[in-house]
């Protein structure tokens, strides 16, 4: 069912089948959005759009494809807008956690997890960006999942909080720039997601109070898909908790273990 | 994709008697649940499904061994619209499911009293609504089924195909093989309302007049009883019986809570004074009530699921369900020998509920609902006391020929088990060698 009685929204998930993107595809499905998926399991990604179209998603096409090693990016999301009849949003879920210990030691580990989630990431997001400039939709909109790990760097996660921050960074860039455009303006949105409990993160033992769960953040994300800051800490406890550890002075952070 | 079992502390079932460690895993495609399978084997580790916790007792818990966190499977997968048949996976709720029927102006042919568990679990304990005696069990609705075995890999199973395992795995509590998803046969409703008659009673033998006056007129029919009465008011209660409305449109429910019970209410909460407080409130207010209405489904269906973790008023130690089933020709003294009981003992149970079974037979060789009337009761756990109650409810249960409801139930003796599922050694030889619950071993023993 439509909020609003504007047309359905057509929308690019690139990493769907992330337990945090298949629940906002979802909320999308629920407004009879018109949706194009991508992520490397194809036969999964037929169960999420079998799913997502009983849901009541206006169409879900699918792209089965690794979107760490995409040579054409801007091709790629031109067959998808083309698939859907134009675009109006393209998000970015995907990412790898890596083993942080292992990155230390060997330079491919560290390298993988800088070009899946910054380097193709980067790629992926400087392509949307020229369509979705170019697009007519009064709600164009890139919208990326970077993480609180990229706020500071700590020796848990420090490769991959670097690549995120990189990601964060290439997002606030870019908001900046779509903010001297002419309006109507399309948004650059930078999700900087706090603990969420899912696949990425089921290694982690005794999992707190602080921990969300995807069916919890994915209407927070939606929001500020569509207005608001461009950069949303979400759960919003987290703007506080990083802007306490940011402005934490080194001789104590350095004796916490994160 | 490797699968991963993670250490948790937190699994409780409903009761919340049993804390016990776990290694969990939560496979979040189908094609993950081998995996999982896989590693408990290697690791010789005897594994169990887990669907919502909403099970009181033990029939999902393995202390010390692993469990498949069920609820990571919760797609749709296909929908016939002219047939009224949905295929889901086993870990969707039962909640997405009604939100997802009633706008088609379908329904669940048969709920139980929460919505917030897995078709998984309501497969796997064939659970029973208020309308038992038109519409049978759930299981009655589940035409076909996917079956992940250690043994033998994945399995359709319908009643013409395996039908032997059919007849296992619904009611056969988790131990025959990994339901993996379903196919729910949907029924047409005239509306999202219920048209709702609120009839009080003296006594049980006018409880036994309304019931069987009631059964052919009225679809869903359930009573309440005040079990601190004794005497002429033995077995007071407020009978409701009802049926769908034909007016109201098809809204459906909203899927949040309002209100949560953030901790663990103080151990003595619930005890005989606010007990018997409670139950004459109860009864004052509906019989002043008394009459039709019409309520919401969601109302009439599931009161308990306003409050969320309502179980925690029971206090850290938690509480026990006690659920029977009785035959008809032994129903009324059987009931009123529990009855007597509970009030003698002075632990009284705040919800006691009352109904009569329809006849219709379940698939499932080891389903609970037999025809005959069943009493539920709940009672907080405070320690000998409250199992020497139930020790004494078991003989009279033992007595009438009945059985008990392994959902409800966190510690039947095996003997009860065993009289009470005649069909027992054959369901055993369907189990999955890998499966085992501690409900399971309990009974076995
Ligand atoms: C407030 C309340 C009211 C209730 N009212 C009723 C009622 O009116 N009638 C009634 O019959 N019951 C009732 N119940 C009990 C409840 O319906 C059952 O216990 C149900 O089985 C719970 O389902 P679950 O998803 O929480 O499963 P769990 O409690 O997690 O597990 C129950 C069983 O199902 C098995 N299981 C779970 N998923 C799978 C799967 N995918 N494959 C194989 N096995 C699986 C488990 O191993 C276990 O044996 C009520 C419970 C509550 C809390
Ligand atoms: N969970 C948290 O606590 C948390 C916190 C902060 C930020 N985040 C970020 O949130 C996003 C979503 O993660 P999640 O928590 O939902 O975890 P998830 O369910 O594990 O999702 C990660 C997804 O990324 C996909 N992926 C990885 N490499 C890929 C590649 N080369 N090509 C295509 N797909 C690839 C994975 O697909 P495969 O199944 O094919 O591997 C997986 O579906 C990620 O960017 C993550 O960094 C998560």
């Amino acid at each position: 069912m439509s909020k609003n009685a504007q047309s359905p929204r057509r929308v690019i998930i690139l990493g769907a089948l992330s337990a945090v993107a298949e629940a906002c595809a979802r909320e999308l499905a629920g407004e009879g959005a018109h949706l194009a998926l991508f992520a490397r399991n194809a036969e999964r990604l037929e169960e999420v759009a079998a799913d997502l179209r009983l849901r009541g998603a206006g169409q879900v096409q699918i792209f089965a494809r690794d979107l760490a090693g995409e040579a054409d990016c801007e091709g790629a999301l031109r067959e998808a807008g083309a698939a859907l009849g134009g675009i109006d949003a393209v998000l970015v879920f995907y990412g790898i956690l890596g083993d942080q210990a292992r990155a230390l030691s060997d330079w491919a580990e560290a390298r993988h997890i800088i070009d899946v989630n910054f380097t193709s990431a980067a790629h992926w997001v400087l392509a949307a960006a020229r369509l979705i400039e170019a697009s007519p939709s009064p709600r164009a909109a890139i919208l990326v999942i970077s993480s609180v790990a990229g706020d500071r760097g700590r020796r848990g996660n420090f490769v991959y909080g670097a690549a995120k921050a990189g990601l964060s960074v290439l997002m606030q860039g870019l908001a900046h720039r779509f903010a001297a455009l002419p309006a109507p303006r399309p948004r650059a949105v930078t999700i900087k997601l706090g603990f969420v409990d899912t696949p990425m993160t089921a290694a982690i033992e005794k999992k707190g109070p602080l921990w969300a769960k995807p069916e919890d953040v994915a209407p927070v994300i939606l929001k500020a898909l569509d207005r608001g800051p461009s950069i949303v800490y979400v759960p919003f406890i987290w703007r506080f908790i990083m802007l306490a550890v940011r402005l934490m002075p080194g001789f104590i952070f350095n004796r916490i273990n994160l | 994709m490797t699968l991963t079992f993670t250490r948790s502390d937190q699994i409780r079932s409903w009761g919340r008697v049993v804390h016990a460690s776990h290694l969990v895993a939560r496979p979040p495609f189908r094609d993950a649940i081998d995996a999982s399978l896989a590693l408990a084997r290697e690791n010789g580790q005897a594994v169990m499904p887990y669907g919502a916790g909403r099970s009181y007792g033990d029939s999902a818990l393995n202390p010390d061994g692993a469990l498949i966190d069920m609820r990571g499977l919760d797609r749709f997968i296909a929908f016939d619209a002219e047939r009224g048949i949905v295929r889901v996976e086993a870990g969707l709720s039962l909640s997405t499911l009604i939100r997802f029927a009633i706008p088609r102006g379908l329904f669940p042919a048969t709920v139980p009293g929460t919505r917030h568990i897995t078709i998984g679990g309501a497969i796997a304990h064939d659970v029973h609504g208020k309308n038992h005696h038109a519409a049978g069990t759930f299981g009655t609705h589940v035409p076909r089924l996917s079956l992940l075995r250690s043994d033998r890999g994945r399995l359709a199973v319908s009643a013409a195909q395996e039908g032997e395992l059919h007849a296992a795995t619904i009611g056969g509590m988790g131990l025959t093989g990994i339901i993996a998803d379903a196919e729910i046969a949907l029924a047409g409703v005239p509306s999202a309302y219920i048209d709702c008659d609120f009839v009080p009673f003296g006594n049980l033998a006018q409880f036994f007049a309304l019931a069987d006056e009631s059964a052919a007129r009225f679809e869903h029919t359930v009573a309440w009883v005040d079990c601190t009465k004794t005497g002429d008011a033995l077995g007071r209660g407020i009978f409701q019986r009802a049926n769908w409305s034909a007016e109201g449109g098809y809204t459906p429910h909203r899927d949040q809570t309002r209100f949560s019970l953030p901790f663990d209410a103080p151990g003595f909460a619930l005890n005989s004074w606010t007990l018997r407080l409670f139950n004459e409130a109860y009864y004052a207010f509906n019989r002043r009530k008394a009459g039709s209405r019409r309520m919401h489904y969601s109302a009439f269906f599931f009161p308990l699921d306003a409050i969320g973790q309502w179980n925690r008023l029971y206090g850290a130690r938690g509480f026990y369900q006690y659920q029977c089933a009785v035959p008809m020709a032994v129903g009324e003294p059987a009931i009123r020998s529990m009855l007597e009981a509970i009030a003698d003992s002075g632990e009284g149970s705040f919800l006691a509920v009352l109904k009569t079974f329809g006849t219709r037979p379940s698939p499932g060789m080891m389903s609970f609902p037999r025809p005959g009337v069943t009493l539920a009761l709940d009672f907080r756990n405070r320690g000998a006391a409250t199992l020497a109650l139930l020790a004494r409810l078991d003989e009279i249960v033992a007595a009438a020929g009945g059985r008990l409801y392994a959902a409800k139930d966190g510690r039947m003796p095996a003997g009860l088990f065993k009289a009470g599922y005649p069909e027992w050694p054959r369901f055993a030889a369907l189990c999955d060698p890998s499966l085992s619950s501690s409900f399971w071993r309990r009974v076995m023993a």
